[in-house]
């Protein structure tokens, strides 16, 4: 499924969904990726939209466009770690940046996570 | 990418009401464009001239270069605001009537949309409901192969099952050698597939963007400004 909020861009919200999917392997290492096509029908994007998300992808990497073959995702695993780190790094900003909002220091709010942890 | 419209201080009076207001604007190929702007804005009256129903009072429309005519009905599709068809006909007389009339037309889209949208091309296109009716219309402009498509509201009748499938059948039949140009109120269905946004009011275009360079830079949908620049 894909959805789309109103606040950013959708090429940056595609980008995103797409990286999620290659973190958590949704989309495997090596694998082929979809076709501009089949992503725009099944997202109800316009192709030059997902197009531009794509070069996106291209360009930081994580996808491999090989001329006659299309594109494929990289089968550098570390660099697929580096990008599930860095995705993961954004929801613990998030976290710590709401937990601040409440007026939790940044141990506490770690604290407060593996209290969390022990009563589920 | 090569130009398929151009308008150059196109305007339209009826009477003393203006209606489209010295508007200068192109459209290329390879784009989905949505027409979008409140009731009375002149978005028909546009599409309109598009297709040669009406003539401006000065300035003028060039498709492919060429004012309206032979040449032009032969590369746009047009699927009017208001029904145009011969209501008393079968669904597949009328989809042969098409394929007789255009020699774009595509029998197997227009067969393979039908059962998709499990209508009976045996019925007299009279006897469908208002929502089915747009439906077959929609089939009948999509089955071409058409260098513009102008979609005078495509999807205000029908459900939004019906609906999502409209919008995909469009981004399915996209290509580079073709326009399509969308006139809709209904914003927030249409502009993930669209690449531009233009707005009309009272008969000038006052933003001509794309969709993600209007979420980039005023941090807000499409849709949300439209409410915001139309608030009544």
């Amino acid at each position: 499924m894909w959805e789309f909020t109103d606040d950013k861009p959708i090429y940056l919200q595609l980008t995103e969904q797409m990286c999620l999917r290659i973190a958590n392997g949704t989309y495997k290492p090596g694998e082929k990726f979809p076709s501009v096509r089949d992503v725009a029908t099944e997202a109800g994007v316009n192709p030059n939209t997902v197009q531009r998300a794509f070069s996106e992808l291209e360009r930081s990497g994580i996808v491999c466009a090989q001329r006659t073959a299309g594109r494929f995702i990289t089968e550098d695993s570390d660099m697929i770690y580096k990008l599930r780190e860095n995705l993961a790094k954004e929801h613990a900003d998030n976290y710590l940046k709401k937990m601040a909002s409440l007026g939790y220091s940044r141990n506490e709010a770690a604290d407060f996570l593996s209290k969390v942890k022990e009563e589920l | 990418m090569s130009i398929i419209l151009e308008a150059r201080d196109l305007t339209k009076y009826y009477g003393r009401d203006l209606a489209v207001d010295n508007l200068n604007l192109t459209l290329e190929k390879g784009q989905i464009i949505g027409l979008l702007g409140p009731n009375g804005s002149g978005k028909t009256t546009f599409i309109k001239m598009i297709n040669g129903l009406l003539t401006p009072t000065s300035g003028m429309i060039l498709i492919n270069g060429e004012k309206p005519g032979v040449n032009s009905k032969k590369v746009i599709s047009y699927l009017p605001e208001r029904c145009a068809l011969p209501d008393w006909m079968k669904v597949k007389e009328l989809v042969k009537m098409y394929g007789d009339f255009f020699t774009d037309f595509s029998y197997d889209k227009a067969r393979t949309m039908l059962s998709d949208l499990h209508l009976d091309e045996n019925k007299p296109y009279k006897t469908l409901s208002k929502g089915n009716r747009e439906k077959v219309q929609l089939i009948l402009a999509m089955s071409r192969q058409a260098e513009l498509y102008c979609l005078d509201e495509p999807i205000g009748g029908v459900d939004p099952a019906a609906r999502d499938y409209i919008l995909r059948t469009i981004l399915q039949n996209y290509n580079e050698e073709a326009a399509v140009l969308i006139s809709t109120h209904l914003i927030q269905d249409v502009e993930s597939t669209l690449d531009r946004a233009l707005f009309l009011k009272e008969g000038q275009i006052v933003l001509n963007d794309t969709v993600d360079n209007i979420r980039e830079q005023r941090g807000k949908s499409v849709d949300a400004l439209f409410r915001e620049v139309f608030a009544c």
